[in-house]
């Protein structure tokens, strides 16, 4: 199977950059399943993504065209080329630093308009690249390089937010749910207008280890055992259901 | 060879156009097929006209968030294929320079006009200023050059944003058109010739997008979706585009490249006008809307008697040195005027041997012409 998907990788690309327990390495295989699964043609796709780990899922690995632009800006470039050029199918993978944070103004903007923009949202909750500072995306009470005695503030639920801008396809799943998500990407892709996809991702080198689950095993059972459907949630108690993470289809 | 003759899309003839109207005739008829931008006076006329004239010729029109979006949008557009632009006042500007920055880096071509207004920060919107020509050339972060025209009438608002997408389209650069609000808000006449000559990027199949081992130094591009499998980034990135952050050789090339590329092409990039320079023992060195004014003065302290002469600059990035320096050996004194506090002084001042004199008016109006008569008299 791993050799079925050699061919989407760019020529001379060796490893992967992630680190060693990061889920983005997942995610970028499932990205290719996906792909895969529908034929898609890698020389009318292109990968747009901003700065952070995530941004390294698609540039310079995969095999289309690949644009690694500034900090927050992804969305903003694949608009304009996207608008330009409609027989691209534009993808966008990128953190949520990265897109909700620094490049929050351009995601509800291009949820807003509902251009045919694939964003995949890979939310490890915290800044890796940086060395583990707090996120938009953080839990609260989670400790972080800047949050010692844990995060004051609430975090954004992005699906809620790009739903109530506009987006017309919304999900969330983890990286420990590969089958669902696998599905929940080519929905993505075949669907026109803006689809979001938050996909969970475990940090154990920056969240794992300041928040007690610094084994990438261990990042991955809690990741299992709190990713539960919406439908699993209504029996849970307040107390019970705020620790869960609730993913599924919101919006298809 | 890249650059045709074409016809223009607008009838050739006479029009009474405000300069920022004739700036988006100017970048239809270069080409121009994408405009993203954000309202800001003093230059919201231009992106008004674009969303109409852009409809008619086929071209993709967006209103963005932000100027930061604006100039995104543009970068993705262009490496999509298409002429783009944006344009803006000050702090639009100031917004867009990480942006512009990484057009330098990664050699995308793309325009931008800046009517400039009286600064600092929001500063008088609707007056007239010219503090932002340091700021086209070191506006973003590290070594990199850009190309920056200044026109100084509606007719130069028209032909140097047609040219500046031809400069930005063949040297892979961002070009931007220095425009202020007295530029942009001018009527007046323009000609509209029936042909105008139009550059397109460089294309070689199978081309590495940044090689260097093109003679002129500006490698071909691609576009994507033509099968190239392009890897564009912001970080430094070899030949194919991969990122190589930590090779010392591949930095200092790339940073090396980019910057030649430009510089060793000045002498065709860069455009002077000469006035009564003969046999000055003045000269005025001027640009923009100050330029009208100084060569008023100039006239008029002529007819008086006195040895004065003008020269203008059309280009002000890659600085117009070698000519500067050369007016420097022949005059006893240069006198800048400026809308900023001596910023085109001071670039004077590293190439001459004489005497500058920097004249410098920060109030949001134009220098009148009798306040120059009257100071040029005194030296």
């Amino acid at each position: 199977m791993a050799r079925a998907l050699e061919k989407y990788i760019r020529p001379g690309v060796k490893a992967t950059p992630f680190c060693p327990g990061c889920g983005h390495g997942i995610l970028m295989g499932l990205i290719l399943r996906a792909i895969d699964d529908l034929k898609m043609d890698m020389k009318k796709m292109l990968f747009v993504s901003g700065i952070g780990c995530a941004a390294w899922i698609p540039s310079p690995h995969y095999n289309g065209d690949t644009l690694h632009t500034l900090h927050g800006r992804a969305l903003a470039f694949a608009t304009g080329a996207k608008l330009y050029n409609p027989d691209l199918c534009v993808m966008v993978v990128s953190g949520d630093g990265d897109l909700s944070s620094i490049g929050g103004n351009h995601l509800i903007h291009a949820a807003r308009r509902n251009i045919d923009l694939k964003v995949i949202c890979a939310n490890n909750m915290i800044y890796g690249m940086t060395g583990g500072q707090v996120a938009s995306t953080t839990p609260r009470g989670s400790k972080t390089s800047t949050t010692g005695e844990g995060n004051p503030y609430r975090p954004f639920d992005l699906c809620k937010l790009v739903e109530g801008a506009g987006a017309t396809y919304v999900a969330r799943f983890s990286v420990t749910q590969p089958v669902s998500l696998i599905d929940s990407i080519k929905k993505a892709i075949l669907h026109t207008g803006f689809s979001f996809i938050e996909v969970l991702s475990p940090c154990p080198t920056q969240f794992g280890r300041r928040n007690r689950l610094d084994r990438p095993d261990e990042m991955m059972k809690d990741l299992i055992r709190r990713c539960i459907l919406e439908q699993e949630a209504e029996g849970l108690t307040e107390e019970e259901r705020a620790e869960k993470i609730i993913t599924g289809e919101f919006l298809s | 060879m890249p650059f045709r003759w074409v016809k223009s899309p607008f009838p050739k003839g006479t029009y009474y156009f405000s300069g920022n109207e004739a700036a988006a005739e100017g970048a239809i008829a270069a080409g121009c097929r994408f405009y993203a931008g954000y309202p800001i006076t003093p230059s919201s006329e231009l992106m008004e006209r674009m969303a109409v004239r852009l409809k008619e010729v086929g071209g993709v029109f967006i209103q963005m968030e932000d100027e930061i979006a604006s100039i995104s949008a543009v970068i993705g557009a262009s490496w999509a294929g298409a002429k783009a632009m944006t344009a803006t006042s000050g702090p639009g500007f100031s917004l867009m320079q990480e942006s512009i920055g990484y057009a330098a880096f990664t050699e995308t071509p793309g325009v931008i006009v800046d009517v400039q207004r009286a600064g600092p920060c929001t500063g008088q919107a609707t007056k007239v200023g010219s503090g932002d020509i340091m700021q086209a050339k070191w506006g973003s972060h590290g070594d990199y050059q850009v190309i920056a025209l200044s026109p100084w009438s509606s007719q130069e608002m028209y032909d140097l944003t047609l040219r500046a997408f031809n400069l930005s389209e063949q040297y892979r650069v961002p070009a931007m058109v220095m425009a202020d609000e007295a530029i942009g808000h001018l009527r007046e006449t323009i000609r509209v010739a029936p042909k105008v000559e139009v550059w397109d990027r460089k294309k070689k199949r199978g081309t590495a997008s940044f090689d260097i081992k093109e003679e002129d130094g500006v490698p071909p591009m691609a576009a994507f979706g033509e099968g190239e499998r392009l890897s564009v980034t912001g970080s430094t990135h070899d030949a194919y585009g991969f990122r190589k952050t930590d090779d010392p050789e591949v930095h200092a090339r790339l940073v090396g490249r980019i910057n030649k590329k430009i510089l060793n092409h000045k002498r065709s990039i860069i455009e002077t006008e000469d006035y009564l320079l003969e046999d000055a023992e003045i000269a005025v060195i001027a640009y923009g809307f100050t330029a009208r004014t100084s060569l008023y003065a100039v006239k008029r302290l002529r007819k008086e008697g006195k040895n004065i002469g003008m020269l203008r600059l059309k280009t002000l990035w890659p600085f117009p040195d070698e000519r500067v320096a050369e007016v420097g050996k022949k005059v006893n004194r240069i006198m800048v005027p400026e809308m900023n506090l001596g910023q085109v002084a001071g670039e004077i001042k590293k190439c001459v041997p004489c005497d500058v004199i920097s004249l410098t008016q920060t109030n949001g109006e134009v220098i009148e012409p009798e306040f120059l008569i009257e100071t040029l008299k005194k030296i």
